[in-house]
């Protein structure tokens, strides 16, 4: 059980300092991806322990919205990297105060 | 006929206001126009005169309803007119001498390039004056006595590129509205304590109020008699409102707008009857003011500002009149009436003067005019006759019946009106003598002739109404044909017959005028005016209108620039001031939230994930406490 969590809260933290200090979208991305498969793993894992299905339902709603997400998150970093010709998050500023 | 006495009204207001949206090609016509609708108000305005005096003495008031023109819960009023004897009169006044002297002003005006707009606002006037004389509501009055203070500021300012044109309307317009709010505040305090603004019922209904509900409504309808006919203390426009062209100055301010103060006091005389206190300072008002015009109208050069101090002198004499209460209503309207026949022929005749003088108004440039202008002279000299009262001429009855109903009520007023009488003939021969007769005394580049028949022709008209003015007392038709209005005129019998006091006040006109014409008439006058200080003190106090406009300025004008000042330093300083400080301050604090909205994702990324390890080490905390 312990195992399991540790690998989920290593993966997670992969996930999120690649959030943080990646540039590349695509990367970003990955990186988002990356801290959702580590909740589903904690989830999965708590069901097992558990004995019931509560958390692998929820792990395929993750999915399934996840899906969704890459789905219009691709769109948007394509279209970005069509009109600026870059896919560094750090260039598209233009909502800035 | 007298259902159809709206149309007096609607004829020149139509025409005036059409006339103003017309257009250019209506400037070759328009006055012709505006004359002929004048003319046609005089002609309805004769034939229900005569319907009215064809009726028994206790029918002849109508009393028609055109319309509801405000209807809110208790407060009701109707746009309705009365026409009784009074208005008659008044109507006859107005439509008749305005006809007149918009003829006279075709001539006149020939060479103003804005005649049309002069002719739309004669009309204007006209009907607003017809409105204020007809109405049967206080409120109607009120809409046309506030109509003829826009005629008369639009009128006063008619040559508006002078800024001193444009100054004297705004005088007279200023000066009014202080006048107006007494009116308005009479309004008020009519509905407040009676529920109604109706002419009759207030008459009638003001004696179940308290007397010292009737002497403030007596005193507030005074304020606003006082502005709109220039007594003392609202006196001050008056002579500087003769910056306008001259037939306004005999129409407005010498005929009939100036004296709607006296039509409003004889109108509400309900009112008056029930406060003594209210009818004393009438009487006050017009001895101070018919003595201070006398006094205004000895020492003026400029001939019309002599004559406008002559006008106040003689409001005086009305007001005084209609201030003795059922003794002097009937007398006020007939000396009203002489006066506007005579007034309007004096002033039309000093426009007579000034259009052969090239529009020069210093009497000391005139001299010898008589056999220059023979018409204007003749004419001139009946209206002189009139007002000084010369026995048989109008002015003659007229202010003879004045200054016996005024030693009826009090001796000392009685001398007053007698030393008025003095005055009025010594500033008046002076006048003609400066004009008139002795040395010529004319600029070089003046040559006198005179005017056109146009203008001549009203003079004549107006100077025969001078002579036979007088007529109207003849077997006391005057006093008769009022008293349905006015109530019976009580007659008190004085300690001299009226004879001798007739006698009395024709001797005292004899020696103002004998000492008028030994200073002016025998003696060269002078061509240039003698300085302030080469003068005697009551010259001086005469030429700077009884320092009034230096009191109004130290009494009013200071203290109210002063108090302005300081309300808006402290609207400025302190309410403005918090308002846009904690705007400026809002202002800050938003220019220093802008700075963490950087557009930046990551650093957005960054808060949420500090944001959410917060919430969590807070959920550990409490979960774990």
């Amino acid at each position: 059980m312990t195992e399991y969590l540790s690998l989920s809260l290593i993966l997670f933290t992969i996930g999120a300092v690649g959030v943080l200090v990646r540039r590349n979208a695509i990367v970003v991305f990955m990186c988002i991806e990356l801290m959702l498969n580590a909740t589903n793993l904690a989830l999965v894992a708590f069901a097992h322990q558990h004995g019931n299905l509560d958390g692998q339902i929820a792990a395929f709603f993750v999915m399934v919205v996840a899906a969704a997400e890459v789905v219009v998150g691709l769109a948007i970093i394509v279209s970005i990297y069509r009109t600026r010709r870059s896919a560094s998050v750090d260039d598209a500023d233009l909502l800035k105060g | 006929m007298l259902d159809l006495v709206w149309l007096l009204v609607a004829i020149p207001l139509v025409s005036g206001l059409g006339l103003l949206v017309w257009g250019k090609e209506a400037d070759a016509w328009g006055h012709l126009v505006a004359t002929v609708a004048s003319a046609a108000s005089f002609v309805l305005g004769v034939v229900a005169f005569i319907e009215l005096a064809g009726r028994d003495a206790d029918d002849r008031s109508v009393t028609h309803v055109l319309f509801t023109w405000i209807e809110a819960g208790p407060f009701h009023v109707d746009m309705a007119y009365h026409y009784d004897p009074l208005a008659a009169l008044f109507v006859l006044l107005i439509t008749g001498v305005g006809t007149l002297i918009h003829v006279y002003s075709i001539g006149y005006m020939a060479h103003d390039e804005r005649r049309r707009r002069f002719f739309c606002f004669l009309n204007i006037f006209v009907a607003a004056m017809l409105t204020l004389v007809l109405a049967a509501d206080y409120l109607v009055i009120f809409l046309g006595w506030e109509g003829v203070g826009l005629a008369s500021y639009l009128l006063i300012g008619f040559w508006q590129h002078k800024p001193s044109a444009a100054a004297a309307a705004k005088k007279a317009f200023v000066v009014n509205r202080v006048g107006d709010l007494g009116m308005a505040l009479a309004i008020m305090l009519m509905f407040a304590q009676l529920g109604t603004t109706d002419i009759a019922s207030v008459n009638a209904s003001i004696g179940s109020a308290s007397t010292s509900v009737a002497t403030a409504m007596g005193l507030l309808l005074l304020l606003g008699a006082c502005g709109k006919s220039a007594q003392v203390p609202l006196q001050s426009w008056l002579l500087d409102a003769m910056e306008g062209p001259t037939p306004v100055s005999a129409l407005i301010h010498a005929a009939t707008m100036v004296t709607a103060g006296v039509y409003l006091v004889v109108r509400s005389n309900g009112i008056f009857d029930a406060s003594e206190a209210a009818r004393t300072a009438v009487v006050v008002v017009g001895l101070v003011t018919l003595l201070v015009g006398a006094w205004i109208g000895c020492a003026k050069d400029d001939i019309k500002k002599a004559l406008a101090g002559s006008t106040m002198s003689q409001i005086g004499y009305m007001m005084l009149a209609a201030g003795l209460g059922p003794a002097g209503y009937a007398f006020a309207i007939f000396h009203l009436i002489t006066h506007g026949f005579f007034k309007a022929n004096m002033f039309l005749g000093a426009g007579s003067v000034m259009h052969a003088m090239d529009d020069d108004v210093d009497m000391r440039h005139y001299g010898a005019l008589r056999t220059s202008l023979p018409i204007t002279f003749a004419t001139f000299a009946l209206g002189y006759l009139a007002i000084i009262g010369f026995p048989g001429f109008s002015g003659f009855f007229s202010k003879d019946k004045i200054i016996e109903a005024a030693f009826g009520y009090n001796v000392w007023v009685g001398l007053g009106t007698l030393l008025g009488a003095g005055v009025t003939a010594f500033y008046m021969t002076r006048l003609m003598m400066m004009t008139f007769f002795g040395e010529k005394r004319w600029r070089d580049e003046v040559h006198p002739h005179e005017s056109p028949l146009v203008m001549t022709i009203p003079l004549m008209v107006l100077g025969a109404a001078s002579l036979l003015g007088g007529a109207l007392l003849a077997g006391d038709w005057i006093v008769d044909w009022l008293e349905p209005v006015v109530g019976h005129t009580e007659h008190h019998e004085l300690a001299i017959p009226a004879l001798a006091m007739s006698a009395i006040i024709v001797a005292v006109v004899a020696v103002g005028a004998t000492l008028a014409y030994l200073t002016y008439g025998r003696r060269p006058v002078a061509d240039v005016a003698p300085l302030d200080s080469q003068v005697r003190w009551p010259v001086r106090a005469g030429r700077h209108e009884m320092y009034g406009n230096e009191i109004n300025e130290a009494l009013v004008v200071r203290p109210v620039q002063h108090t302005t000042r300081t309300l808006v330093f402290l609207d400025g300083r302190g309410i403005d001031g918090f308002v846009t400080g904690l705007a400026d301050r809002l202002g800050e604090a938003s220019q220093a939230l802008r700075k963490p909205q950087n557009g930046l994702v990551r650093s957005y990324a960054l808060g949420i994930f500090a944001g959410a390890t917060l919430v969590l080490v807070a959920l550990l905390a409490v979960t774990l406490a």
